[in-house]
Formats: structure tokens, C-alpha cells, sequence
């Protein structure tokens, strides 16, 4: 596409669109572009948070007994690989700044298959909860905790672990296009590395919003 | 449909093209390709903004017909020409279109993508294709809404409050989860707005030269990135809660229909400011040009945008007087809600502070400004007097209310629009409409939309709640009034529907014919494809620097 201005010998570099005045700007512009994005996905966030707190504070019993009830080991090890697959998203822009396009594909793939298996793990929890029936709202049927509020607890926990789960379904699509740039055209490199930055911020997004999810609902 | 031809002969002396000899040959935006794709598929933000055009005054037809059916069957106390229920579909069906897919969308889909990048001297905005994208998202969104309005229907009223939006069996959540993309459109806009006026200001351009209306374009946008993303999980929530049954805010299952109302309105108090905010931008700049002065108090008009963009987060509780809310927090509310008053009043002294003392050329985009003034501090007012507790707990949910937000939020809001539709006419296709025919429709516009909502004020002051179909004999003739004054205000769009089109293909070839100095006019009209022909104008001036009559022999004589 952008072979047009390439000198020959040179590395690939990015595309200057027409309505930029550099790729300084260019750059600084997608970064923005991406922390205000980042914002909004944090703010919507915040929506079942304040949720969280509100029904909290009408149901402290129901809520703690609730929240007891949830798989501590399976939430702590999916903490544990989401936090470590953020730390190979970060090194995938670390080797693309070097150019090493190699790297930053297995880096890419490692990330990929640690959010394969947060979904895994995942899915498990949800199979137990839809057994045992701590379920949202009218599907209720735990005999376990018979406390008002409770199906309340597992309506915020379902919407914001599904609503998280989207995320990383996201990110991963996202992810997945860097991967196979890097692995088939491979012009990432010092002034072009963006994309994999971007890609990189928002699997941070999904790191941090878990982050708060975990202690929120397992921990406290 | 060939507006263009007088320009499309290369050099062609075109009669009524003065000056601009230069520009005859070049192309502009509109000739620049002809085919559908060439339009459908554009990154061209003036193209958007046309395409916007065309479908938000789709949109407005829509909504103004469910308007009218809804004062027909006011007109006499009984059933008129609908039953109960159709008539709560047709009013929520009327919200619904009115705020979502004309008031929000309407100034900054239109003219903010037409103008932001001329008054910032880019040559596009920062995401183009982004830009795009988000005017396929709205119409995504607006096709959910219309389908399911059009499919059975819901009858919640604009403002979908739980728990009756969970139960109703009316067709809840293909509209909410319309209004839910219909947002996300509204966040791309911003970031892709925000993102352009902080990097793609050209040489010269600082933060203090940039004209009033991107500030308020930046201020809306603002608003728009921070509070949707909250209304779009509550919709979602709801849509969840409607289809499902998961008892987030239903009492019957120890959910809290007030928590629905606090996040509801922390989105829809801001929200009446995303409308309002470029209404407020539009006129700073129509209001210096037909005054030929600077506006009054730059900085101020430019801060107290920002400053209502902030309080305006912080006075949603004013909404739930009667909910239950306790009465310190009604206090702080009420008070919160009155800084935006101190904030509006700021741009209100600065804007009569520029006509004073100016050359005022009284043509139809100021006759809007003047509609404007008086809607916006008479609905300002009236918005401090339901801000107070103890006047709003008699007032709410009655038709004082309904006619306090068409007073400000309408009422402004379409001044402006039309203003501004006035003012870049021929900024954006190069022709002029007949000024006569213009000052007419705008003295019916005005006249109609007084005497539609002024009777309105008073029927809610005797006691006639909102959303209602029926109501006592005593308050028919105040109905009257105001659907008569409904039928006058239609009658001025059509007039303004009729010469707008005329000028379209007939309208006398024109580039500036207001002499206006604000940056969009730097450039030929219509504009080439990037903005720009030849070398980027400089800006040495703030925007609007009119030579002072006065001065103009003095000091400055060489500007
Ligand atoms: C500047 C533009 C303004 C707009 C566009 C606007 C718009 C609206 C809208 C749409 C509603 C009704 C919502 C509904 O229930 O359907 C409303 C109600 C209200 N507005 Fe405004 N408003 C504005 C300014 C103000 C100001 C400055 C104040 C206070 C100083 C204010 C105070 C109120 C109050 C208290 C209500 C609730 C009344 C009730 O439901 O009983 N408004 N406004
Ligand atoms: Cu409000």
C-alpha cells in the first residue's frame, strides 16, 4: 500500500496520511485517540461498580456470604495469568521498537494463549455456578445462602465477569491482527510500532479492569 | 442534481462569481467524484457532514410529525384520533427520535464535522475513517430504534424508567440497545473531536485563537466521552433486566429503581448540554459576525463552556426531587444545578455585550440569535425556578416542566441549528437563498414556538400533568393555543424546506456574502476536497477580528 514513498534499501515505514502534518503528530494523535478510548471503556466500567457499592451497602450479609461462595483459587489463578500475559503484551512493543518482528509474533501468541486460558478457567467457574444455581436474578436456585440480596450479588457478578470476558475477547481479536502482521509482513519497527502499542494498551485495559473485578468480588 | 456546474468549466466566467478567479478550476468537495460510492464510502469530514445532514432532517421530519399527532389528540379533552396506548407509543417514539437522533447528533454531526477542521485550518479530523465509522454506527443504531418502535412499539417514555421498562410487553430493548449503539456513535465523534482540536491545530492556532464554536465543540465532546459510556451500560443493564429478568432495578427482586434514576440522570443532565453546548458555540460565532465585532469576552464565553461541561455532572439530582432523595441532598442539588445559570448567564452578558455598540446587519441568522437570546434566558429561568425544591415538587411531572426543557433545550438548540444551517448555507454549497423568504419563516418559527409552549407553562402551573391523554375541560383552550402554535411552527419548516431546496439548484452563486472573517471562510465555498488550495492561510488575528469602526482611521488603520 505504501510502497509508493519507499526508498529502496530502507525499511518499511509507516503511512503518512494525507491530513497530518508529520508522523510525530500522526502518532501522538492514534496514542490520544487510544487513552481517551481507554477512558470511556474504564468509565463504563465504573457504571457496575457504583451498582456494586449501592447494592453493598443495602445487602452487607448477602453480599459477604455471596462473595464467599466464589472459587478463590480458579479467580487467583486467572489474576495471575492475566497479569502475566499483560507482561508479554509489553514486551511484544518492546521487541517491536527493536524490529524484531519474530519476537513480537511469539510474544503476541504467548499473550494470546494465556487469554485463551483466563476464558477456560472461566468457563469453568460458570459451569459450576449454573450447577450449583448461584444465578442471576429469577434463576436463582442456591439452597446454600437464602439471604435477600443474593441473587442480586450474582446479577452484578455475571454482568461484569460477561462484560469482562467480552473485553478479552476483544483484545485478543485485536492482538491477533498485530500477531499476524509482525509474522507476515514484519515492518514493525523504531518509528513504526503503534499498532502493537495500541494493541498492548487495550490488553492492559483488560488486565486493569480485572484487577478491580477480582478483589471486588472475591476478595472483599 | 448538478449544484456544481458553474464551477465545473475550467475557467468559465461564471456570472455572480466575483473575486476567486484563482479558484474557478479547482474542484470542490462536492464535484470531487459523483458517484454513489464516492459518497457512501468518503473520509471527507465535509462529506459526513452532508450525509449527516440528510438523515438527522429525515430524522427531524419523523419526529416533528409524532409531534403533531400528539397535539391533534390534545386538542379536545377526550380520545381524538388515538387510544391510550398509542398515544404513549407515539410519545415515546417522538422522545426518542427528537433526542437521540436529532438534538444530540444534530450540531456536532452536521456543522462540527463540516467546520471543525476549517476553524482549526486542517485538513481533516485526526480518525477520518473513524469518522465514518461513526456515522454508520448512529445509522445501525437509529435502524435498531426504528424497527423496534415500528415492531410493537414501547410505551416508557424517552426516559425508559424501571421497573415499568422491565415488564412492559411492549418492544423495550431493540430500542435501548439502539440508543446503546446510537452512544457508542456519540463517543467515537468526541474522541475523534477532541483528538483533532489538541493535534491538528494549524500554525498559529493556540488555544486562545481558536474559535468560540470549536471550544464548545471540545466542551460537548468532553461530555459526550465521559458520560456515555455510563448511560450505554445502563441500557444494557436494562435491556439485560427487560429480557431476562435479573432484578438489577427491580424492588420485587430487592433491586433499586432510584439507583436506575441516579445513573440515568448522570448521563441525561450532561446530555442536555451536549445539545445545548454547540447551540451556545454556533451563536458565539453568529452573533460576531452579524455584530462585525469580536466577540465580548473571549475567555470567558471559552471558560464558561468548559465550566458548564463540569457542574453539568455534578447537578443530576435535581431530577429525583420526589424520589425520595433526602433533603440536604435536594439542597446541594438545587444549588449545583443554579451555577449552570451563572455559567449560561456568563455567554448571555458577553453575547448582548458584542451586539452592543456593533454594526448589527439584521439578517436571518441573527434573527435566530435573537429567537435564541429569548429562549435561552427565559428557559434558563425557568430552569433556576424548577432548581428550586420547593417550586419543583408542585411543577414536576407537569406540563411546566415539558415546557421549561422545550423552552431551553428546543428552543435554543433549534435556533441555533437553523442559525447556523442559515450562516454556513453557502459556506457549504456555494449558493445564497432568498433572504426575504428567510426573515419570514424565522419570525414564524419564533412566533410559533412561544405560542406553542407558552400556553404550556401555564396549563402545567394550573395543575395538568405530563403524558397524559385525557384531561379536564377547564384546561382545552391553553391546548388549543399551543397546537395552534404547533401548526404555525410546521408551517415555517416547510417554508424553510421550500427556498432551502430552490437555492440548492437555483440559488445565485456565492463565496462569502457575509464578509465573515471567522477561519472557515479563509477557503473558497464550497471548499476543495482538502480544505485548502495552495498554501495553508495564516492566521495572525484572533478569529472574527473586525476592524473597530472607530479605530479604523486610528491605530490600526493598516489591518
Ligand atoms: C441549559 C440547558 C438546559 C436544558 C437543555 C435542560 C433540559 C431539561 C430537560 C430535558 C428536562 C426534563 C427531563 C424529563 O424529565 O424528561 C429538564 C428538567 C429540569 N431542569 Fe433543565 N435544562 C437546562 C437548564 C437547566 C437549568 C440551568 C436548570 C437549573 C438551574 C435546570 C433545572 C431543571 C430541573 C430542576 C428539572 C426537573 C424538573 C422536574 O422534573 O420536576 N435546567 N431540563
Ligand atoms: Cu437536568
Amino acid at each position: 500500500m505504501s510502497s509508493a514513498h519507499v526508498t529502496p534499501g530502507s525499511v518499511p515505514g509507516p503511512k503518512l496520511a494525507a491530513h497530518f502534518a508529520s508522523l510525530e503528530v500522526q502518532k501522538h494523535a492514534a496514542r490520544l485517540g487510544m487513552w481517551l478510548f481507554l477512558a470511556t471503556e474504564i468509565l463504563l466500567f465504573a457504571g457496575l461498580f457504583a451498582c456494586y457499592a449501592a447494592y453493598r451497602f443495602l445487602f452487607p450479609e448477602a453480599w459477604a456470604a455471596s462473595s464467599r461462595s466464589l472459587d478463590l483459587t480458579m479467580g487467583t489463578i486467572n489474576t495471575v495469568v492475566l497479569i502475566t500475559s499483560s507482561f508479554t503484551a509489553a514486551m511484544a512493543v518492546h521487541y517491536a521498537k527493536e524490529g524484531k518482528n519474530k519476537m513480537v509474533g511469539h510474544m503476541n501468541v504467548l499473550t494470546l494463549l494465556m487469554a485463551m486460558g483466563f476464558l477456560v478457567i472461566k468457563f469453568f467457574e460458570y459451569k459450576h455456578k449454573f450447577h450449583i444455581g448461584t444465578l442471576p436474578g429469577r434463576y436463582y436456585f442456591y439452597e446454600g445462602i437464602q439471604l435477600p440480596g443474593a441473587p442480586l450479588y450474582f446479577t452484578v457478578y455475571f454482568a461484569s465477569t460477561a462484560l469482562h470476558a467480552l473485553h478479552v475477547v476483544i483484545g485478543m481479536t485485536v492482538l491477533a491482527f498485530a500477531t499476524v502482521r509482525a509474522y507476515r509482513v514484519g515492518d514493525f519497527s523504531a518509528n513504526n510500532y503503534t499498532q502493537v502499542e495500541l494493541g498492548s494498551m487495550y490488553w492492559h485495559l483488560v488486565d486493569l479492569v480485572w484487577i478491580f473485578l477480582f478483589p471486588m468480588l472475591y476478595l472483599v | 442534481m448538478t449544484p456544481s456546474s458553474s464551477i465545473a468549466a475550467p475557467g468559465a466566467a461564471v456570472p455572480g462569481h466575483e473575486a476567486h478567479d484563482d479558484h474557478g478550476h479547482h474542484p470542490s468537495y462536492l464535484t470531487d467524484g459523483t458517484t454513489v460510492k464516492s459518497w457512501l464510502l468518503t473520509v471527507d469530514h465535509k462529506r459526513i457532514g452532508i450525509m449527516y445532514m440528510a438523515w438527522i432532517l429525515l430524522f427531524f421530519l419523523v419526529g416533528g410529525i409524532f409531534a403533531l399527532l400528539i397535539r391533534i389528540e390534545l386538542l379536545t379533552p377526550g380520545p381524538t384520533i388515538m387510544d391510550a396506548m398509542t398515544y404513549n407509543r407515539v410519545f415515546t417514539l417522538h422522545g426518542v427520535v427528537m433526542i437521540f437522533l436529532f438534538m444530540i447528533p444534530a450540531i456536532p454531526g452536521i456543522f462540527g464535522n463540516f467546520m471543525l477542521p476549517l476553524m482549526l485550518g486542517a485538513k481533516d479530523v485526526a480518525f477520518p475513517r473513524l469518522n465514518l465509522l461513526s456515522l454508520y454506527v448512529y445509522l445501525a443504531g437509529a435502524g435498531f430504534a426504528l424497527w423496534g418502535m415500528l415492531n410493537g412499539g414501547l410505551d416508557t417514555g424517552w426516559t425508559f424508567y424501571t421497573p415499568y421498562s422491565a415488564h412492559t410487553t411492549t418492544t423495550v430493548a431493540p430500542v435501548l440497545f439502539g440508543a446503546f449503539i446510537i452512544g457508542f456513535s456519540s463517543i467515537l465523534t468526541g474522541m475523534n473531536f477532541i483528538v483533532t482540536t489538541h493535534t491538528m491545530r494549524a500554525p498559529g492556532i493556540t488555544w486562545f485563537k481558536m474559535p468560540l464554536m470549536v471550544w464548545a465543540l471540545y466542551a460537548t465532546s468532553c461530555i459526550q466521552v465521559l458520560a456515555t459510556p455510563v448511560i450505554g451500560l445502563l441500557l444494557l443493564l436494562v435491556t439485560a433486566e427487560n429480557l431476562f429478568s435479573l432484578g438489577m432495578f427491580d424492588v420485587a427482586r430487592g433491586g433499586d429503581p432510584v439507583l436506575f434514576q441516579h445513573l440515568f440522570w448522570f448521563y441525561s443532565h450532561p446530555a442536555v448540554y451536549i445539545m445545548v453546548l454547540p447551540a451556545f458555540g454556533v451563536m458565539s460565532e453568529v452573533v460576531s459576525a452579524f455584530s462585525r465585532k469580536n466577540i465580548f469576552g473571549y475567555r470567558a464565553v471559552a471558560y464558561s463552556s468548559v465550566g458548564i461541561a463540569f457542574v453539568g455532572f455534578f447537578a443530576w439530582g435535581h431530577h429525583m426531587f420526589v424520589s425520595g432523595q433526602s433533603t440536604f441532598n435536594a439542597g446541594v442539588f438545587g444549588v449545583l444545578s443554579m451555577l449552570v445559570g451563572v455559567f449560561t448567564a456568563i455567554k448571555v452578558f458577553n453575547w448582548v455585550g458584542t451586539v452592543y455598540k456593533g454594526a448589527v446587519e439584521f439578517s436571518t441568522p441573527f434573527a435566530y440569535f435573537c429567537g435564541f437570546l429569548f429562549f435561552t434566558v427565559f428557559g434558563g429561568m425557568t430552569g433556576i425556578a424548577v432548581a428550586t425544591v420547593s417550586l419543583d415538587v408542585p411543577w414536576h411531572d407537569t406540563y411546566f416542566v415539558v415546557a421549561h426543557f422545550h423552552f431551553i433545550m428546543v428552543g435554543a438548540t433549534i435556533m441555533a441549528f437553523l442559525a447556523a444551517l442559515h450562516y454556513w448555507f453557502p459556506k457549504m454549497f456555494g449558493k445564497m437563498y432568498h433572504e426575504g423568504w428567510g426573515l419570514v419563516s424565522a419570525a414564524l418559527i419564533i412566533l410559533g414556538f412561544n405560542a406553542t409552549f407558552i400556553p404550556q407553562f401555564l396549563v402545567g402551573n394550573a395543575g395538568m400533568p405530563r403524558r397524559y391523554y385525557e384531561y379536564p375541560e377547564r384546561f382545552q383552550a391553553l391546548n388549543v393555543a399551543s397546537t395552534a402554535g404547533a401548526s404555525l411552527l410546521a408551517f415555517g419548516f416547510i417554508i424553510i424546506a421550500i427556498y432551502l431546496t430552490y437555492a440548492l439548484i437555483y440559488g445565485k452563486r456565492v463565496d462569502n456574502p457575509w464578509n465573515s472573517k471567522g477561519y472557515e471562510w479563509l477557503t473558497m465555498s464550497p471548499p476543495p476536497t482538502h480544505n485548502f488550495i495552495g498554501p495553508q492561510p495564516t492566521y495572525p488575528e484572533e478569529p472574527h477580528f473586525y476592524v473597530d469602526p472607530k479605530k479604523a482611521q486610528g491605530e490600526v488603520s493598516d489591518v
